[in-house]
């Protein structure tokens, strides 16, 4: 077994805007069963910090606990990283995005992390719109214990002990629209194409940007009746292809009219939606609960960018803090003294 | 692009860079891990059965592996394989009874002309299968350019002796002293075949330069005058010393110099200074034994003064390349430059010559002088007993492309004497195993290290100048050796990749360090090459491109930059990738007659 990388990389590899190249987003070898969704989604979140050309150290990765939150090691050596205590990752996020707004905040979670133990953090974090991209490498099973069906397993999935699930699963797409999440989408490991423009549009939007995963386990549900192995997942996905556009970049790419929709976000970049030829809009949270629901009484699984208020106001604007890090304040400034909390005072007389 | 055809044995080989760029296909990455293993015996037998001269070819080769080997694409020098042979040379133990003696008389008899690595070559290929040899050389000693040209400071007499005698101990009959002055004789005689290696003898003159019979007394023709340091017959040089030429000869002519008195030797060369024939090693080793190396000065007069060679004039010029990749030297303008001198050795290159063979013995040759050849596989001259092999059949190369010649030319003889077509020739033996152990593990060593290319130890300067016979090179000993082997990249351990597999996970693409798996629509190779995840532009290198997989996707690997690391089986789920060691033997004569383990 092979716990090093290689040092040696492509002698001609791309290079961004920084003058990086996607090697330098590299993390550390995975430990991960050989296969396994995550680490296609860990590629994809490295390929999507390069190819946005955001500098390593500005970028703070959050997770809890489970396979899905060992992910942060595997990706972005050189970036801040935090592994919070199991399904806590939230509140961890909050406080980091209050205390400094200027870092780019990647929350990896898993359906354990999201939808079981940390159910209750995630909606909060999800109603009080916190400036980040939360990912959940979504695969219906607790992997770390050995495979047993998780709160986000389908209804009559099969685990790989043999026995059906009981109980119906909890949408966690559905949830964060239901909460008011200002971005929600859905993608597939397997399909990077979708997923990297995603991330990249998550990653630029302003607000809470939700990204859920299907994430096959290879190890624990990749077997026939499981509703979420690679060939069911192919089989049913119905996926909305898409583009993410910088702001410095012009549209170079012309398409018929009618065929597609743009969305520009916060900093002027622009998320292009190939397949909109079903009226779909993407600034209708009702259509998109709708499109949801509808999808799954057809077992269909809907990929792509679900909903997007462009005009999102994240927490650190709601609450009028400080635009400047805390990190950057001077002493005067966060402890501005007895004069100040007189005034304070007299204004509450 | 068309699914890669992995049965045909030349797509792997082709990975194997340093195998497929020798003219022998000696498959070097094996050998290699041999020496990292201490097994230097069976190493030696590796290269012995492929090139037959391992320990010579260790200190001498042109090295056509070195610069095609992957290391030196993705670091920036390759693995030092040419010493490495001649650590398995070095450290090996007593190898004669492992070796293939005479075989029972088939009752056919062939001759070799030329005792140089082509024609023992043959002799080694036909020898084992009852084949009656007898070798012609008009020199004391077979060996050709080995002996007589290559100096012993490169090359110990002992080393060449050594593997010559490997050769003629197979039952050969020598020859020696004996010049062949006409073919029609030989062909008279009852010879069921005839080979030609006599290489391309004479070294090129400038007799119409100004003043050249008249110093003639200290003018050389290089090569002549090297086979008479060789032979013993000339052991002194003046103290000033010119060197013409820019090719491997000359570096051998000035060091020789060096070596017999010459205190400031000096070579002069037409062309800039990396355009130079020379390799870079063999330019290094002059350069570093104190020669100066002049470039862009073509020779214009010999020089007397008294009737005595007194220097040469020289004009100075400036290389002006055009597009069509052709190159003009045009001269400065400015005034000749002159260089003093007690002696010149010409080394300006050297040309084949075959006064010896009559037209009427049907052997045709091209306007260049060289045989006119049925093709460069067969070997075989318009007339057809008649085969030529090494620098007699296509003009001055190297040793590695003489033993490659031979290897042909011994199975078109082969085929030949036994009435067998010449065109049906036997396949490369060839082999593809899995080196999976376990899980994640595999029987080599597949993890990378970084060291970093070190040069062979040398001889102190002054005690190398000292002694004609004394060898330069020190070689690497055991610990470098064995860093040095690590370095190989492994790639004859194959990739192989089973679509019918395959799940489409990504995670292989995700976890090659070099970028070199992705998966994309199918398209026409030059388009596929731009889609990759990193475009293929290198197009020396093939594609490796599965069927048609689930998704509707293809599996292309570009094989540029491989490092075949093995991870990309390691992180497969379903062993759609598997690493399998590939073994490519080029048919011989007799390939079959020692077990290497």
């Amino acid at each position: 077994m092979s716990y090093i990388k290689p040092k040696f990389r492509h002698p001609r590899l791309p290079i961004n805007t920084l003058g990086y190249t996607v090697a330098d987003y590299d993390g550390a070898i995975s430990t991960l069963c050989a296969g396994c969704g995550h680490d296609s989604i860990s590629a994809a979140i490295r390929n999507a910090c390069f190819l946005s050309s955001i500098p390593p150290h500005r970028i703070a990765k959050l997770s809890g606990i489970g396979c899905s939150s060992k992910m942060p090691t595997y990706f972005m050596g050189r970036s801040h990283g935090f592994n919070s205590v199991h399904g806590r990752m939230p509140s961890v996020a909050t406080g980091a995005s209050l205390a400094n707004r200027e870092l780019t905040y990647i929350g990896v979670s898993g359906d354990g992390d999201t939808a079981s133990i940390g159910i209750g953090q995630f909606v909060h974090l999800v109603r009080r719109n916190v400036n980040m991209t939360y990912i959940v490498a979504n695969n219906g099973c607790y992997g770390l214990t050995k495979g047993q069906v998780s709160a986000t397993a389908d209804l009559g999935t099969v685990s790989k002990y043999g026995t059906a699930n009981q109980f119906e699963g909890i949408d966690i797409a559905s949830l964060a629209l239901l909460q008011g999440a200002s971005l929600v989408a859905r993608s597939f490991s397997g399909d990077k194409e979708q997923l990297e423009p995603l991330i990249r549009g998550a990653m630029a939007h302003k607000g809470f940007a939700f990204i859920d995963v299907v994430s096959p386990c290879v190890t624990f549900n990749n077997h026939a009746g499981s509703t979420r192995s690679y060939t069911e997942t192919r089989e049913h996905l119905d996926a909305m292809p898409l583009d993410f556009v910088p702001m410095r970049e012009e549209i170079r790419t012309h398409y018929a009219a009618g065929t597609g929709q743009n969305v520009t976000l916060h900093d002027g970049s622009v998320i292009h939606l190939h397949k909109t030829g079903t009226d779909y809009r993407t600034n209708d949270r009702v259509a998109a609960l709708n499109a949801l629901q509808a999808a799954q009484e057809e077992d269909r699984i809907l990929t792509g960018l679900l909903f997007l208020d462009p005009n999102s106001q994240d927490l650190n604007r709601n609450l009028n803090l400080a635009t400047r890090p805390l990190n950057e304040l001077g002493k005067n400034e966060l402890c501005p003294g007895s004069r100040v909390l007189n005034s304070i005072n007299e204004g509450l007389r | 692009m068309k699914p890669t055809n992995t049965t045909d044995p030349e797509f792997f080989h082709k990975v194997v860079d340093c195998q497929y760029a020798c003219p022998a296909h000696t498959p070097v990455p094996w050998y290699i891990r041999l020496i990292a293993q201490q097994e230097y015996t069976e190493a030696y037998l590796v290269n012995w059965q492929s090139n037959v001269f391992p320990g010579i070819l260790g200190r001498t080769c042109d090295r056509p592996c070195e610069p095609a080997c992957r290391r030196g694409r993705v670091e920036d020098a390759p693995v030092a394989i040419c010493r490495l042979k001649r650590v398995a040379a070095d450290f090996k133990e007593d190898v004669k009874h492992r070796l293939p003696g005479a075989g029972p008389a088939n009752g056919k008899k062939v001759a070799l002309v030329g005792g140089g690595p082509a024609s023992l070559t043959v002799a080694r290929g036909l020898a084992p299968l009852g084949y009656e040899l007898h070798l012609f050389d008009d020199r004391n000693g077979a060996g050709g350019f080995m002996r007589s040209e290559i100096p012993s400071f490169r090359l110990p007499q002992a080393v060449l002796d050594e593997e010559v005698g490997y050769v003629l101990n197979m039952g050969i009959h020598t020859h020696f002293n004996t010049f062949i002055d006409s073919m029609s004789d030989l062909l008279a005689q009852d010879y069921d075949a005839v080979f030609v290696g006599c290489g391309a003898p004479r070294g090129r003159d400038l007799p119409d330069l100004p003043g050249r019979k008249e110093a003639a007394a200290n003018i050389h023709v290089g090569l002549d005058w090297l086979a008479s340091v060789a032979f013993e017959h000339s052991s002194r040089i003046g103290k000033k010393v010119i060197v013409l030429g820019g090719g491997n000869t000359a570096m051998d002519c000035c060091r020789t110099s060096r070596r017999l008195g010459g205190m400031d030797v000096k070579v002069i060369v037409r062309s800039p200074f990396a355009d130079m024939k020379a390799s870079d090693w063999e330019k290094e080793d002059a350069v570093n034994e104190g020669i100066p190396i002049i470039d862009n000065h073509v020779p214009k007069e010999f020089v007397l003064k008294k009737g005595k060679l007194a220097g040469m004039n020289f004009e100075k010029v400036e290389a002006v390349y055009k597009d069509d990749g052709g190159r003009e030297l045009v001269p400065t303008g400015e005034k000749p430059v002159f260089f003093p001198c007690d002696d010149v050795l010409i080394a300006i290159g050297q040309e084949n010559a075959f006064p010896w063979i009559e037209k009427e013995t049907g052997i045709r040759f091209t306007g260049w002088g060289t045989p006119l050849l049925n093709d460069d596989v067969t070997m075989q001259s318009t007339r057809k007993e008649v085969f030529f092999g090494g620098d007699a059949a296509f003009g001055p190369k190297n040793i590695i492309t003489a033993v490659a010649h031979g290897h042909l030319a011994a199975v078109s003889i082969d085929l030949y004497c036994q009435g067998g077509d010449l065109t049906a020739r036997p396949g490369p033996q060839v082999n593809l195993v899995s080196q999976k152990m376990g899980i994640h593990e595999w029987s080599y060593a597949s993890a990378l290290v970084e060291d970093k290319r070190e040069a062979v130890p040398l001889v102190e300067l002054e005690k190398a100048l000292s002694d004609r016979a004394l060898e330069v090179e020190l070689g690497f000993d055991a610990d470098a050796a064995f860093v040095q082997a690590e370095r190989c990249l492994n790639c004859d351990v194959q990739t192989v990749f089973t679509g019918a597999n395959c799940i489409e996970c990504d995670a292989c693409t995700d976890i090659c360090p070099t970028s070199c798996i992705s998966f994309v629509r199918n398209a026409e190779e030059q388009d596929l090459r731009q889609r990759l995840v990193v475009p293929a532009t290198n197009t020396a290198q093939g594609l490796y491109v599965s069927d048609t997989l689930e998704t509707g996707k293809v599996m292309v690997k570009d094989e540029d930059v491989c490092l075949h690391c093995g991870l990309c089986a390691e992180r497969c789920p379903t062993a759609a990738w598997d690493m399998q060691m590939f073994l490519y033997n080029t048919a011989t004569a007799s390939l079959d007659l020692m077990e290497i383990t």
